[in-house]
């Protein structure tokens, strides 16, 4: 028996060794190529289901049109570039403020009046939606995508002792982690944020203390869809401004919140950005698996925690 | 007695049917019928929002259309190992779905499904964005040539009314009514001592069992198994199917599947076909916000109003 320990260890061991060997003696280069593209996607990850977490927390629906928001907020950039001339700057401020208000009609005109219903009703609702706003874009702009040009003030990028950094694409991280760790500091540590809290543990209580819960759902809503407006401007010039671009990673983002659970902000970011970094690593080592490997992590997360890693025993 | 005449009508009208429509037009519908039955027992039955049934779908397609293809087996075989095959993801799917609830369960479903469409994207017996042509229709029994039209169309009739029976006699029974007593109130099933998952996922491996059956048939019809099968859009159209039919009634996935599927036939061919998916979530949006019970259940309604 103990030799046999022995050869397996033996075994896994020199396997490692291949591995390291690999890391460290050839492609340095590629890996931080795919951690740094890993890390990107990890950052989209991570303002989504953020969104979805906010969203969720006080109004108890899963809005499945905050893909359909993201694509969204790519096209408006898109649109008011070519047919308002405004440049990205102003865009990465105006469209996130006119997907939030979009998402405030909703919510106040389409959402509330179900809100009473079983809450599969919203999931049903907002699928209807992301299904509507993503047909419209389909027929008027084609499935193929557009380009949107990198801003001239970011465009470039810095050579590090193992890589290429484009400019471009260290914007999005620090941004995209800004905006995050932010949202996380207004909910955990403000004034504002403890309504917030309060209001998702009972809303009632809070009604009773005179504070205007429903207007504090509809703003809610605004500002996590707002959110995804906002990841969709952020990559409109890194992917490709396309309809089907919102569905694609809404599903990642589903499986990300199941890993994760809802039941923190901070776990919901930080799930994200780890989804990524692990989606940016198995392209490296096994670039077949790279679409699959957030699912098969979920399945395993099922397993062995099935609320999540953040969440909360129901 | 009142139902058995409504079956005994349904019967008739099923088997002139071919005479007076398309045939291929029906036998689709019965697919979809089938397949939206299957979701039905779910959702309607369990209040199980299955997000990844095309996975099921697509599976007992694949299967039935590799076998048929590479094998030369007898059409009931490929359909008979369709149908174990999907049930047999189902029974794994349902496993990890049921540990969670409600809305996780609807998001669990969905990416277990895509998890399924890559893998059928990649792997190397489905033909890729291709997937599985001139799948052979074969001789039923090794006797009757299933390359007729009409007779095909028999054939997947018995088969519907097979599963719509499997549908009926599960939700009529006692594990039925134990799987309503869950829907209605799951804290008090597992208070009486039912071990509420178990009840779950066995529904889940019926219903994915089920609609394994109604893909691997469609897969004989169409003689095509393709990507579009396994593809969320897929998983969407059943729900939108289910909730305009009329979640929870026996006969709701058989009106909404006919009513999609023709709205569907209607629109492919003209000018407003590329509007399909945008009038889908419209129905989707109006059934939500304005008649959940769908047509039957409205139907049913209003009839108690009126008659009793």
């Amino acid at each position: 028996m103990g030799s046999v320990k022995a050869s397996i260890a033996y075994i896994v061991l020199a396997s490692l060794g291949d591995v390291m060997a690999t890391i460290f003696g050839i492609n340095l280069f590629a890996l931080s190529g795919q951690l740094l593209v890993g890390l990107i996607n990890g950052s989209f990850y991570a303002l989504l289901s953020l969104g979805l977490a906010i969203i969720f927390g006080l109004l108890k629906i899963i809005n499945f049109a905050q893909g359909a928001m993201y694509m969204l907020g790519a096209f408006f950039a898109w649109m008011a570039l070519n047919y308002l001339g405004i440049n990205y700057w102003w865009a990465l401020i105006l469209v996130p403020l006119a997907i939030g208000l979009l998402a405030i009609l909703m919510e106040r005109f389409l959402v509330r009046p179900i809100a009473n219903e079983d809450h599969l009703y919203s999931l049903l609702l907002t699928f209807g939606i992301a299904l509507v706003l993503q047909g419209v874009f389909t027929h008027v702009y084609g499935s193929s995508g557009l380009p949107y040009q990198i801003p001239a003030e970011l465009k470039g990028g810095t050579r590090l002792p193992f890589m290429y950094l484009p400019n471009y694409r260290a914007w999005i991280i620090v941004s995209s982690l800004v905006v995050c760790f932010s949202t996380w500091w207004v909910i955990e540590k403000t004034k504002l944020g403890a309504y917030l809290r309060a209001g998702t543990e009972n809303p009632q209580l809070m009604q009773g203390f005179g504070i205007n819960v429903p207007l504090m759902t509809t703003l809610t809503f605004g500002f996590g869809v707002a959110l995804a407006g906002f990841a969709g401007v952020l990559a409109a010039p890194v992917y490709s401004v396309s309809p089907d671009m919102g569905s694609n990673i809404l599903i990642v983002v589903f499986a990300i919140v199941v890993i994760g659970g809802m039941g923190s902000i901070g776990g919901a970011i930080l799930t994200g950005l780890m989804m990524g970094v692990v989606e940016g690593l198995t392209k490296f080592l096994y670039p077949e698996a790279s679409t699959t490997v957030i699912f098969l992590f979920m399945v395993i997360v099922l397993l062995v925690k099935p609320a999540g890693l953040f969440g909360k025993e129901a | 007695m009142k139902i058995n005449k409504l079956y005994l009508f349904l019967i008739v009208v099923a088997l002139v049917a071919p005479s007076l429509v398309y045939p291929v037009f029906l036998m689709k519908l019965l697919c979809f019928a089938l397949f939206a039955c299957a979701f039905n027992l779910l959702l309607g039955y369990v209040g199980l929002l299955s997000f990844g049934h095309a996975a099921f779908l697509g599976t007992g397609g694949y299967i039935t259309g590799y076998l048929m293809l590479e094998t030369g087996i007898t059409p009931e075989l490929g359909i008979l190992a369709g149908t174990v095959g999907a049930g047999l993801l189902g029974a794994v799917y349902g496993k990890l779905a049921v540990k969670r609830e409600g809305i996780y369960f609807a998001m669990v479903t969905l990416a277990l499904a895509q998890l399924a469409f890559f893998f059928y994207l990649q792997a190397p017996f489905t033909g890729g964005e291709d997937g599985l042509q001139g799948v052979p229709r074969g001789a039923l029994f090794g006797l009757i040539d299933l390359a007729d039209n009409v007779a095909m169309y028999y054939f997947v009739l018995a088969i519907f009314i097979f599963g719509f029976w499997v549908v009926h006699r599960t939700v009529h029974s006692p594990f039925g009514q134990i799987l309503k007593a869950i829907r209605e109130n799951e804290p008090r099933a597992v208070s009486l001592g039912y071990n509420v998952n178990d009840y779950k996922w066995v529904a889940f491996i019926i219903s994915s069992a089920l609609a394994g059956l109604a893909g691997s048939t469609k897969t004989l019809v169409f003689q095509l198994a393709s990507l579009t099968d396994v593809h969320w859009h897929m998983s969407g159209e059943v729900v939108l199917m289910t909730l305009l039919g009329g979640m929870g009634t026996i006969f709701g996935p058989l009106v909404g599947a006919g009513v999609v599927i023709s709205i569907q036939n209607l629109l492919s061919g003209g000018e407003l076909g590329n509007y399909i998916h945008i009038i889908m979530g419209v129905i989707f949006i109006i059934c939500v916000l304005a008649f959940r019970s769908g047509l039957v259940g409205e139907f049913q309604k209003m009839m108690k109003k009126n008659f009793n």
